[in-house]
């Protein structure tokens, strides 16, 4: 009966090991160098094998358990399949990356007690990856919650700041209103089906409208965790409230757990997807991308700069899932298997980088107390090491060959290239447009890269203190340097991985890309070399190679003396730090050209100004349209309950005794 | 891969480093007679380029390795762009390598280094010459791809060589979509190589100049690398050109004599291009550089037009 | 032949679409007068080739009714109208322009959905044009409802009816001469009348601004 194991049972074992390394954090709960030093790089080397173990399990057949764990009648079955293991190797990949920089970041005290810290981070990462396991709806929410409480926890760790709390709380609500949409959700796939079990509700989908009704519940669930438009205001506020660590964690993991609840239970669940949803989903995606985009160009805060451009991609993959679904729905098999491609590319890039970057402002905010970017700049000469390292992630960010983020998006372009050949008129009109918008946002996504970038690491220090700013600790830069490599590797062989996807997406109901993707060793063309191809190596080696050979031609022919001088500047004599662009300056043309996007409030010094002050402040228009409705409503809702509070005895009383005779009556035969 | 390929994309290569300054000089000298001034001399890029080579380099003292090693890395992006696009022959080993969209990304990756660059230093030019250039960028990048996409979805394909085989195969016939990529394609190009209605290549007045704001920091070798890699991509430009539009003459085989016939074809092609390049920068006046959004956004709505426009009349075709 | 024909009509659908476009795009109105003669020859230049292909002789005659009418005796007006009202600079647009581009595409994928039906059923030598034609009615009528002087109006409006005249060649063969005379006068009286409009604003109220009509409402 039961097959050979395989990778599951190891892949759990070290699930509960990152539990017991939190339990020890409890116990050691003071003990800051104990649990730096210790914990969380025994927790980045669990973090590691976790993904050699899911990289292994990619290519075995899917292995299901059942835990005799939890209530009775309720146990926690698990199945690790290739989406799963795919999944499993991005948290295993970025863990072992973020928390050995977190053994730097955390050997300073950070708010709460680094034990409680510890405990909740393990928490986190182990309830990350039960939902990646989860085979019944049951463990799924279990598993969910825990990964909303703990990341809640760790988002509060700085709880004397006001901001904090109030990030912290939004965070929380949004996310039990994404919950109670997927407990909704479950509810009537398993009404159709038989039963919480997931293989029940694969062998009975829902049809028809109660499909859809399933479907819109899960947009609304996984599309408030991943940050979708209008649910999308949480994240801006709780990953720059958190400790850098847990925001890469946020940002690069837990995100991607939406992306895969909504594979999960909109292509492997719900069967069959309808090209509606896929349309709607486009829709959905590429909005919050362009939105998140354009906000993200704006930010002067960098750690908001980077949430709001996690937004932009997170809706890209939503995006892609929207196509790979509109491919399906017209029995498009192979070119749905390319979307996914890029979707699943685009899952693992994305972890890889924004964690980079998170890491790498936390490294400068540790060095320089500094968030904000319009008090920073020229870092690269005080921390280079961090600077070249983020530099990797930027570039990556900025979706740029040769490297991972550019595969991505190369990906997702050659799939809405395809679509001409789709039978339906309107989406052959539609699709052009969406390409269109998927290319804007790529070139928007290296403007705000060169932004942050720019502004934080180039340039003159803008702050006189800056000067003193330091390097990151060993941990730190080994995290980020792993990060990095990720980066570099996969960008530059792309193809291992590629191979590997067959499984996730023949189970997504599309074809296996690896026929189409031919023997070639180095060059991705994933339909055919005619029609399309890419080899990054070849492209790094003809760079690099003419970069090589014109550096030392100029040296052979002429020669490579130089003097050192002042900027030159035109020759303006008096050059000072303020002269440069802020950041508000450098997202100007963005707030200009697309200022209908934003709630725009600006203070503007007048000619007589002894002191002149300039100050723009920016709200998220969307996010505002959105609350603050339902916040009047609350407030008008708690001001009818208040009328229930009088504040005198008898009137309590007497409700006692009212509720008293009223459950007597129902209870009277 | 073959002998004849090899000889063919090297050949390529050569071309494309020697004939990019010749064109920016062919346009220089051909704006100095529609201005009715005497013209410098076509090889006169070079003169200057063998000069700025022959000087010692002046950096500023805080500048980074960033600083030094972008003119470099902006050169041999630009190299690579040549290699890629078929200017001589279609038959290019290196062209799998990057089809149409990891082109455009090339391109961005030289923009980005360029703008990182000026930012590096901190000086006030610099960083509005970054912020300048990345706006440009951020719509004109969608828009050559956008035109690229146009061309893809008549050769079913995103490789360059056999979007010109396509188009060259297919006789005469006309795509309308194609129609409104050229236009977009010229507004494109103009914008991104820094030509009049949108920065002027030969100004240093300091409140209008783009690309020339960007290069303020850099002298000797490292201008001149920059100097170079911006005439490449102005020939680059002009052979996706002629390659989406005009692909006539572009040898098939690497056969010596379809070479020697494809050579006069694409310097005849190029000396009209650059002639009506110089005439039409003549005949435009700069525009101000909050116009310049609205321009590339033409460009760009212009080309996803095009696409449209394809779709609507092959569809029924 | 018929392929060929085809797509030079084809052709001609892009141009006047293409022209149309950039007339939402033009600040300047002298600019607009040179696009509207350009959509008039692109006109003749499309019955001519239909009128080749068909085999129908009557359409010769609506082409150099076209010609003489719009791309050389219109324009004519036109410029002197300009030159004596003295409105040759730019003119700011309502709407900024790249929203308008944008509406416009919406209003482009419209059209064409719109016409996809009709077109499967028609066997003109175009079918597809039809939903330009189309296109092109609908942005002419997008930008009479964006400029605030009248000028523009009534160069929109004009296009208007260029994009009718493209439909019916294309896509119909053209109609009858007469109706196509009667057209033609109408257009022509049209344009005067607007043309006594215009200069009756501009004797009224020392602009060309059609905002100023809203004070002709009684208060």
């Amino acid at each position: 009966m039961m097959p050979a194991l395989g990778a599951l049972p190891i892949v759990l074992a070290l699930l509960g090991a990152w539990l017991a390394l939190g339990a020890a954090g409890l116990l050691a709960l003071e003990r800051q160098v104990f649990v730096a030093r210790v914990l969380f790089p025994l927790g980045a080397a669990l973090g590691a094998a976790l993904a050699v173990c899911a990289a292994a399990a990619l290519a075995e057949p899917p292995q299901s358990l059942v835990l005799p764990l939890g209530p009775p009648g309720l146990p926690l079955s698990v199945r690790l399949d290739g989406l799963a293991a795919l999944f499993l190797l991005l948290l295993g990949g970025v863990s072992a990356g973020v928390s050995c920089f977190a053994a730097g970041y955390f050997a300073r005290r950070e708010g709460a007690p680094p034990g409680l810290i510890c405990l909740a981070y393990h928490l986190f990462l182990a309830a990350m990856g039960l939902v990646l396991l989860a085979d019944d709806a049951y463990s799924f929410m279990l598993a969910w919650e825990t990964m909303a409480l703990a990341s809640f926890f760790l988002v509060i760790t700085n709880d004397r700041d006001a901001e904090t709390r109030g990030a912290a709380f939004l965070y929380l609500l949004v996310a039990h209103v994404g919950a109670v949409a997927l407990l909704a959700c479950f509810a009537v796939v398993a009404n159709a089906g038989g039963g919480l079990g997931f293989a029940a509700m694969r062998a009975q989908p829902p049809a028809g409208d109660a499909a859809t009704l399933a479907f819109t519940l899960a947009l609304v669930g996984f599309g408030a965790k991943a940050g979708l438009l209008p649910l999308h205001g949480w994240l801006p506020e709780a990953h720059p409230a958190a400790p850098s660590p847990v925001s890469a964690l946020m940002s690069a993991v837990m995100l991607k757990t939406a992306l895969y609840g909504m594979l999960r239970v909109g292509l492997d669940l719900l069967g069959a997807p309808a090209a509606g949803w896929g349309v709607a989903l486009l829709a959905l995606g590429l909005g919050s991308a362009l939105y998140g985009v354009i906000y993200a160009a704006v930010q002067v805060d960098m750690k908001r700069l980077l949430a709001y451009s996690s937004i932009e991609n997170l809706g890209l993959m939503f995006a892609g899932v929207g196509l790979a679904m509109v491919f399906e729905a017209h029995g498009k098999p192979t070119f749905a298997a390319l979307a996914l491609c890029a979707v699943l590319f685009q899952a693992l890039a994305h972890a890889l980088f924004k964690s980079l970057l998170f890491s790498a402002t936390g490294a400068v905010l540790h060095a320089t107390g500094e968030r904000n970017l319009g008090r920073l700049g020229g870092l690269m000469r005080y921390m280079p090491q961090v600077a070249w390292l983020s530099l990797v992630g930027a570039l990556t960010s900025a979706g740029l060959p040769p490297l991972a983020g550019f595969v991505a998006e190369w990906l997702l372009l050659q799939g809405f290239l395809f679509t001409p050949e789709l039978p339906d008129s309107f989406l052959n009109m539609l699709i052009p447009v969406a390409a269109a918008l998927v290319a804007l946002i790529a070139a928007l996504a290296s403007y705000t890269m060169v932004k942050f970038f720019g502004v934080v690491f180039l340039g003159r220090p803008r702050e006189p203190a800056l000067t003193a700013a330091h390097d990151a600790s060993l941990p730190e830069r080994l995290g980020l340097a792993w990060l990095a490599a990720g980066c570099i590797a996969l960008g530059l062989q792309p193809l291992p991985l590629l191979r590997a996807l067959d499984d996730s997406t023949r189970m997504l109901g599309a074809e296996a890309l690896s026929a189409t993707l031919g023997q070639h060793t180095w060059l991705v063309a994933p339909v055919a070399v005619e029609r399309a191809s890419y080899a990054p190596l070849l492209v790094l080696l003809g760079v690099g190679a003419v970069f090589a050979l014109t550096f030392l031609g100029v040296r052979q022919l002429f020669h490579g003396r130089a003097r050192r001088a002042a900027p030159w500047d035109c020759g303006f004599p008096l050059q000072t730090a303020r002269m440069q662009d802020t950041a508000e300056g450098f997202g100007m043309p963005i707030r200009q050209i697309f200022e209908p996007f934003f709630h725009l409030r600006r203070e503007l010094p007048s000619a007589f100004d002894r002191a002149p002050r300039y100050r723009v402040t920016l709200e998220d228009r969307a996010w505002r349209a959105l609350s603050l409705p339902v916040a009047r409503g609350v407030e008008a809702c708690t001001r009818l309950v208040a009328h229930l509070q009088q504040g005198r005895i008898a009137l309590y009383l007497l409700y006692s005794f009212a509720t008293l005779i009223a459950l007597l009556l129902v209870t009277m035969p | 891969m073959n002998a004849a390929g090899v000889t063919a994309q090297t050949l390529d290569l050569l071309i494309a480093l020697t004939l990019a300054p010749v064109l920016s000089g062919w346009v220089a000298q051909c704006r100095a007679w529609l201005a009715n001034r005497s013209a410098p001399p076509l090889l006169q890029p070079f003169a200057t380029l063998r000069k700025l080579f022959h000087k010692d380099a002046v950096i500023a003292h805080d500048a980074s390795p960033l600083f030094r090693a972008a003119p470099y890395l902006v050169f041999a992006c630009m190299v690579v762009a040549a290699g890629i696009v078929p200017t001589l022959s279609t038959n290019l080993p290196l062209a799998p390598a990057a089809d149409a969209i990891a082109l455009v990304g090339l391109l961005a990756l030289a923009r980005v280094f360029i703008a990182l660059a000026a930012m590096d230093l901190g000086t006030a030019f610099g960083t509005l010459g970054a912020r300048r250039e990345m706006l440009l960028g951020f719509l004109a990048e969608p828009a050559l791809l956008m035109v690229l996409f146009c061309s893809a979805l008549i050769g079913h394909s995103t490789a360059l060589t056999t979007m010109v085989e396509t188009v060259a195969d297919a006789g005469f016939v006309i795509y309308p979509g194609l129609a409104f990529a050229g236009v977009a394609f010229t507004f494109v190009s103009l914008a991104e190589n820094a030509r009049v209605p949108v920065d002027n290549p030969s100004t240093h007045l300091e409140l209008t100049m783009i690309h020339e704001a960007l290069v303020l920091e850099y002298s000797a070798r490292h201008l001149a690398l920059l100097e170079w890699a911006a005439s490449l991509k102005l020939f680059v430009y002009s052979c996706i050109g002629l390659a989406l539009f005009l692909p006539w003459g572009v040898a098939r085989g690497a056969a010596a004599s379809d070479l020697l016939f494809a050579l006069p074809a694409l310097l005849a092609k190029l000396a009209v291009g650059g002639a009506l390049l110089a005439a039409l920068e003549t005949v435009c006046a700069k525009m101000r550089i909050f116009r310049v959004p609205e321009f590339l956004a033409t460009a760009f709505l212009m080309a996803v037009i095009g696409l449209l426009v394809h779709i609507l009349l092959a569809g029924e075709a | 032949m018929s392929a060929f024909a085809t797509q030079l009509v084809n052709l001609c659908a892009a141009v006047l679409l293409m022209v149309t476009f950039v007339m939402i795009a033009q600040r300047r109105i002298v600019t607009l007068i040179h696009l509207y003669t350009l959509q008039g020859l692109t006109l003749v230049v499309a019955a001519c080739v239909v009128a080749w292909v068909s085999g129908q002789p009557h359409l010769y005659g609506s082409a150099a009714l076209t010609l003489a009418l719009k791309v050389i005796l219109i324009p004519l007006l036109l410029h002197r109208a300009v030159n004596r009202l003295n409105v040759r600079w730019d003119v700011e647009t309502l709407i900024n322009i790249p929203t308008m581009m944008i509406i416009g595409i919406v209003l482009v994928v419209f059209a064409f959905n719109l016409t996809l039906p009709i077109a499967r059923l028609s066997v003109a030598i175009a079918p597809g044009t039809l939903g330009i034609a189309l296109a092109c009615v609908l942005l002419s009528f997008m930008m009479m409802i964006t400029r605030a002087k009248a000028v523009p109006q009534v160069i929109g409006f004009l296009s208007m009816e260029n994009g009718l005249f493209f439909a019916a060649t294309a896509a119909t063969y053209g109609m009858p001469m007469v109706v196509e005379l009667g057209i033609a006068l109408d257009v022509l009286v049209g344009l005067l009348i607007l043309g006594v409009f215009v200069f009756q604003i501009r004797a009224q109220f020392d602009s060309l601004d059609i905002r100023q009509l809203e004070k002709l409402k009684g208060d």
